[in-house]
């Protein structure tokens, strides 16, 4: 069987894989890492988001080989060592952006993506065209939207310092 | 005590969600058992077909297969059961056909399962799937009711004639008959509620473990109510004792009502993990869910009101065709009926009501509740019924309302459609609507979008539900075959903290820290010494789960009533400690004193005691505290509100944006104001997705068009604005919080507020009436042609 | 997903021999064929992943804009040279799917899949881009043969894609409500090759373009030029969401919008 290497916060592994093993199945079946979900099979609904190599991308359209070699980064793997929240979940706490949870990793991962590639500031407009890959149920986006608005600025200063 | 106000009324931040922003919430197909089998269900492409043959030779000798089976090897085991039973105009009970597990000689929609695949792999149960041949012989198949119920219509099921399920009534005929006889008008609407699918961002999974040494089945689901289910499935699927099994619904992501059901994949992989002496696990695709999770709405109206010269509503008249499906579900046939029908007086005090419903067997997926159940089919009808009113009559949509609203002072006020609104105020919810949505300035709004060559319309509805479900006595005479009280047992641990077990269900809606506001406000204890269990079996004594907005009226209802007992226990026990009578101990902010003195104990050091009972009233006191109450509701609770709606509409492309959208609710108590503002949001969110842009379509062949996320236009953060909440709150009057329920009014008010809009944006073009969605293309056709037809 | 052989050459030459076996499928950034391959619409015997065989990258010159084919949306969007020589193209680029599309795709994933509610397909047409495989170069007017067909041989991989700078350019989109593909995408452009405009989302053979515009734009470039002009609803697709009629209709709307938007 084919073998994929890779590193996956911050911990590189080595896993025998068949080649149509989805990268979110290798995280979720092989790696353990359940906090990535699944949430439709045709890529629309983004409760699979992950980041590669610091982009964020669909775990549920690519293969687990195509990642070999690349650094991810999974909700699992975005606080601090000591625990501490990055911004982007603690706001999402703040605002009440999330009910059931199911689709708050990928928004979250998503999230942090978005604000980090546009350091010049989002309107919410553009957040709310950022989101178009990612789907939620429960919360009509609206305190989404706002945790992302106000996730900007604590992003930005952090990534000064 | 907290620095921090954390009971009734805080916007506590959720406990829950440190696990969900995390990646640690504990979702059922994150759960894996030792020894873990996969199954796959092999599924009909056909609509209506029998079954001529099934032949799995290829499929068994396919790699990891563990085994196959089919309907022929459930042959023991019961159908799946119908929980409520409507009975026909004549008094005699619904058609009730049987629900196999798997499709048993013949197949009734598409996404019926037929073959249960069980592999060490979920690919290779996939791969074995696929070598099955499935012999079929195509019947005629019915996707709309009124094609199903055509003379001479094949049978969905033989023993269901006509295809007709139950021909159901209520209200009083003869006196709604006069109403209409002494009409000086009569406006009349006809509609349809359009198929919705639920869509909750995690599909359906379920694992089946059974424990050979002591016989204990356990099942892993996403459900609602996890209790339920056991009851179902225990007692009438597969003849397990409630002892032997446990059912538990870990974190689940979401459910508007498709979770509460018993489904079939859940009764197979329960009784598949005893047939191999495996665990069996089960999780959907979504495409998969599109034909298998129970679908919504689904009904096609008539509607008439009588009014007097004034336009005071005299009766009303409403005859609806519901789409069931092709089996029925859990609580299918509740839906149109008395989920639906007694909500028809709306907000109204409109003297004369009658309704009959014909339900109907198609060949689609079973229709049961989503998010509103019934009220929204009600709502969007009444409230479009007043605006056609208005259309016909020249009348002022909020002139109208308020001249035909039930009086603050009416109330309670009994309704001529069986229910009775406890309380409601529906003047003060409508005018705080108005303010917030700047009514007044809409002329002048719509001229500025005129100059940019958009049209704007605005709508508003002032609509009411019912909910806090339900009295069992009064259900139980409509037909429901459970009680539908609620349970909660509330332990005070030794050192003082405490666990509450509740009954119901949290999948989203933040029970773990509402439910622990409630105990900061009645025990005193800090936020985080508490901790809310629910969704297992073995842990919760009882529950009928959540849905119907019922888990703060009903199930925190029974939690007060829990702590109202270890309240009095706890005086007992400070009594003997303080050496005083229990009438002279009083509770408040967490402390046991004697009336007028500074002699006090401690909620904790009463818990101790009650745990170290050397200083104890032992012979009249059991040691421990820890109380459980059952809370059967007098009634049900009635949120009402009233919703505005603005859209401006591109008249060369047809698509419709909110551009405002301001919703005042009468919720009741309200416990957690930002929970309860997300509610709201959400709900809005998923109504004008009905409204504009989510629906379930079959062709002419049976197949589900919509059958994906690349169809079903799930509503995204563009196609949204702001949603302004706002409340105006009266108490219930008849359960111990004042609670109503915030779960479903979003999803309820919307939708005819939204259409009401598109419509007066379109009433240049002479449109009265639009069916959802009012998508892109359909508005187009209205305004390119003025086809009236393409928006009916 | 049926299980196959996965392979990921490091040289072009290798990839065009894993790619002579039958029934193997190339892989560039897979938004479109892993997607196809996870519903079993396809069984590959062998998938060649193009990821190294350094075809990404981005070369402007005075008269072109020459992008490799392995080049993702997300960094064609983020080009200043592309900005600076074809905004419409950066801003196509900039509106395909979502960002985890954009971070994925290619522009040689996109013209060799042609699904005809793609985007990359009106601006080669439109703008008269060159697509160069390890065989040949293939004028989009020829390339393009039906939807999800192409002038593409078997074993024939894009390499890069050759644009020439216009002078005025836009791209407007119309989106399926749900997929969010183009259900109609016009792509106006006035350039070296005259005036030319191309039409995705909506045809039943995948991308066209629209001659009666183009004639009228050719004397008069404005939106205004286009009154009364309009396509045929006889080619257009129909569906759940949108009747021939009413695509035919938008081709029009949009075509005057991407009009508009060129300047």
């Amino acid at each position: 069987m084919p073998q994929v290497t890779l590193t996956v916060n911050g911990k590189t592994s080595s896993v025998e894989v068949e080649a149509r093993t989805l990268l979110v199945e290798l995280l979720r079946d092989k790696l353990g890492l359940t906090g990535t979900h699944v949430g439709c099979d045709t890529s629309q609904c983004g409760a699979c988001v992950v980041h590669i190599d610091g982009n964020s991308v669909k775990a549920c359209t690519m293969l687990a080989l195509q990642a070999d070699g690349t650094k991810v980064t999974t909700i699992e793997g975005i606080a601090a060592a000591d625990g501490t929240l990055h911004p982007m979940q603690e706001m999402f706490r703040e605002h009440h952006a999330l009910q059931c949870g199911f689709c708050t990793p990928g928004m979250v991962m998503s999230a942090i993506d978005l604000v980090a590639k546009n350091p010049q500031g989002l309107s919410e407009d553009e957040i709310r065209h950022g989101l178009e890959g990612n789907l939620c149920r429960c919360t009509g986006y609206h305190n989404i939207v706002k945790a992302i608005d106000a996730s900007q600025s604590l992003m930005h200063a952090k990534a000064a310092e | 005590m907290n620095a921090v106000f954390q009971g009734i009324g805080a916007s506590v931040r959720r406990t829950e969600d440190l696990r969900f922003i995390s990646g640690n919430g504990n979702y059922t197909d994150d759960i894996n058992r030792p020894g873990q089998t996969y199954t796959i269900f092999k599924r009909s492409d056909r609509p209506h077909a029998k079954i001529t043959g099934i032949d799995s030779t290829a499929a068994s000798a396919m790699p990891g297969v563990v085994a196959i089976f089919t309907a022929a090897d459930f042959a023991g085991v019961g159908g799946l059961p119908c929980g409520w039973q409507i009975h026909n105009k004549d008094g005699s009970p619904m058609a009730e056909p049987k629900h196999p597990i798997l499709a048993d000689g013949k197949v009734r929609h598409v996404g019926d399962p037929v073959v249960m695949v069980i592999a060490e792999t979920k690919q290779q149960a996939r791969d074995a799937a696929e070598a099955l041949v499935i012999g079929y012989e195509d019947l005629p198949s019915y996707s709309a009711s009124r094609d199903a119920l055509a003379a001479g219509a094949a049978a969905v099921h033989d023993d269901a004639p006509g295809n007709l399920c139950y021909d159901w009534h209520i209200g009083d005929k003869d006196a709604t008959d006069a109403a209409f006889a002494k009409a000086a008008r009569v406006v009349k609407l006809d509609l349809l509620n359009s198929r919705l699918i639920a869509n909750p961002m995690e599909p359906r999974s379920a694992i089946g473990d059974y424990d050979r040494s002591g016989d204990m089945h356990t099942l892993y689901t996403t459900s609602q109510n996890p209790h339920v289910i056991r009851l179902l499935m225990g007692a009438f699927v597969l003849g397990i004792p409630e002892h032997k099994l446990r059912v538990v619904a870990p974190d689940v992501g979401g459910g508007f009502g498709t979770k509460i059901f018993h489904y079939a994949e859940e009764a197979a992989v329960t009784w598949a993990a005893a047939k191999i002496n495996r665990p069996v696990k089960w999780t959907s695709d979504r495409s998969e869910a599109f034909i298998s999770d129970a679908h919504g709405r689904d009904h096609d109206s008539h509607a008439e009101m009588a009014l007097d010269a004034d336009n005071n509503f005299l009766g009303m008249r409403v005859s609806t065709m519901a789409n069931l499906g092709a089996y029925l579900s859990t609580f299918g046939p509740a839906v149109p009926t008395y989920l639906y029908a007694t909500l028809l007086a709306g907000v109204y005090k409109t003297p004369a009501i009658y309704c009959e419903v014909k339900a109907v067997f198609t060949n689609t997926v079973p229709v049961d509740a989503y998010r509103g159940a019934g009220r929204p089919e009600a709502s969007f009808l009444v409230e479009r019924l007043v605006d056609a009113i208005c259309h016909d009559t020249g009348a002022d949509p909020v002139a109208l309302r308020r001249q035909n609203f039930i009086p603050r002072d009416a109330f309670p006020y009994q309704t001529p459609v069986a229910v009775q609104y406890d309380s409601g105020d529906y003047f003060a919810t409508l005018e705080t609507a108005l303010k917030n949505a700047d009514y007044a300035g809409f002329p002048a709004r719509k001229a500025a979008a005129a100059a940019k060559g958009k049209l704007r319309g605005i709508g508003l509805s002032t609509y009411l539900e019912a909910c806090g479900i339900a009295p069992s006595k009064l259900v139980g005479q409509l037909g429901a075959r459970a009680g539908l009280y609620e349970v909660a047992n509330v332990r005070v641990n030794p050192t003082g903290s405490v666990t509450v077990f509740t009954g119901t269900h949290s999948h989203g809606q933040g029970h773990e820290t509402t439910f622990a506001q409630l105990v900061v406000d009645q025990l005193g204890v800090a936020h985080n010494q508490v901790q809310i269990v629910h969704g297992d079996t073995d842990r919760i004594p009882f529950g009928m789960g959540t849905y119907g907005s019922r888990s703060l009226a009903v199930g925190g209802s029974a939690m007060v009533k829990a702590m109202d007992k270890i309240i009095l226990k706890g005086r007992k026990i400070a009594a003997h400690l303080l050496e005083a009578s229990v009438e002279d101990i009083e509770f408040k902010d967490g402390k046991f004193s004697v009336a007028g003195t500074d002699r006090a104990k401690t909620f904790g050091e009463i818990a101790l005691t009650a745990y170290v009972p050397h200083n104890y009233p032992i012979e009249t006191l059991e040691p421990g505290l820890d109380e459980t109450a059952f809370y059967d509701p007098a009634n049900f609770t009635f949120p009402g509100g009233c919703h505005i709606c603005e859209v401006e509409i591109d008249p060369d492309t047809g698509v419709t944006s909110v551009v405002q959208f301001v919703a005042v609710d009468d919720v009741g108590r309200v416990i957690n104001p930002m929970i309860v503002e997300g509610q709201i949001q959400g709900g809005v969110a998923q109504g004008i997705g009905q409204a504009l842009l989510e629906h379930a379509v079959y062709d002419a062949q049976g197949q589900l068009l919509s059958g994906s996320f690349m169809d079903y236009t799930m509503p995204r953060a563009d196609n949204l604005s702001n949603i302004s909440v706002g409340t105006e709150n009266t108490l219930c009057t008849h359960n111990p919080l004042g609670a109503k329920g915030c779960g479903e009014v979003g999803a309820i008010g919307s939708p005819p507020a939204v259409i009401n809009a598109v419509v007066n944006a379109l009433s240049a073009y002479g449109v009265r009436h639009m069916n959802m969605p009012a998508s892109a293309d359909k508005v187009w056709n209205i305004i390119n042609g003025g086809l009236r037809a393409a928006a009916e | 997903m049926y299980n196959f052989e996965y392979q990921k050459p490091g040289a072009l030459a290798d990839a065009v021999k894993a790619l002579g076996a039958a029934d193997a499928k190339a892989l560039a950034g897979g938004m479109t064929l892993i997607p196809v391959l996870k519903q079993r619409l396809n069984q590959p015997s062998v998938v060649v992943d193009l990821a190294k065989l350094g075809l990404s990258g981005i070369t402007v010159t005075g008269d072109s804009v020459t992008i490799g084919a392995m080049t993702t949306h997300a960094t064609v969007a983020a080009s200043a040279d592309i900005k600076r020589a074809i905004p419409a193209l950066a801003a196509l680029a900039g509106g395909i799917g979502d960002i985890q599309v954009r971070a994925r795709g290619t522009i040689g994933g996109s013209l060799a899949n042609n699904d005809p509610a793609a985007c990359y397909p009106a601006a080669a047409l439109a703008l008269g881009a060159t697509i160069t495989t390890n065989k040949r170069a293939i004028k989009a007017d020829v390339y393009f043969t039906g939807m999800f067909t192409t002038a593409l041989a078997a074993d024939e991989v894009i390499t890069s894609v050759s644009f020439p700078i216009p002078a005025k350019a836009a791209y407007v989109k119309f989106k399926q409500p749900a997929s969010r593909y183009a259900m109609v995408g016009v792509f106006a452009a006035k350039g070296p090759a005259g005036v030319r405009m191309a039409v995705t989302g909506s045809g039943q053979g995948g991308v066209f373009r629209f001659t009666a515009a183009e004639a009228a734009l050719a004397s008069n470039w404005s939106a205004a030029a286009l009154n009364g002009i309009s396509v045929s609803a006889d080619n257009m697709m129909s569906d759940i969401h949108g009747s021939a009629v009413y695509r035919a209709h938008l081709v029009g709307v949009i075509a005057k919008r991407a009009v508009t938007a060129a300047g």
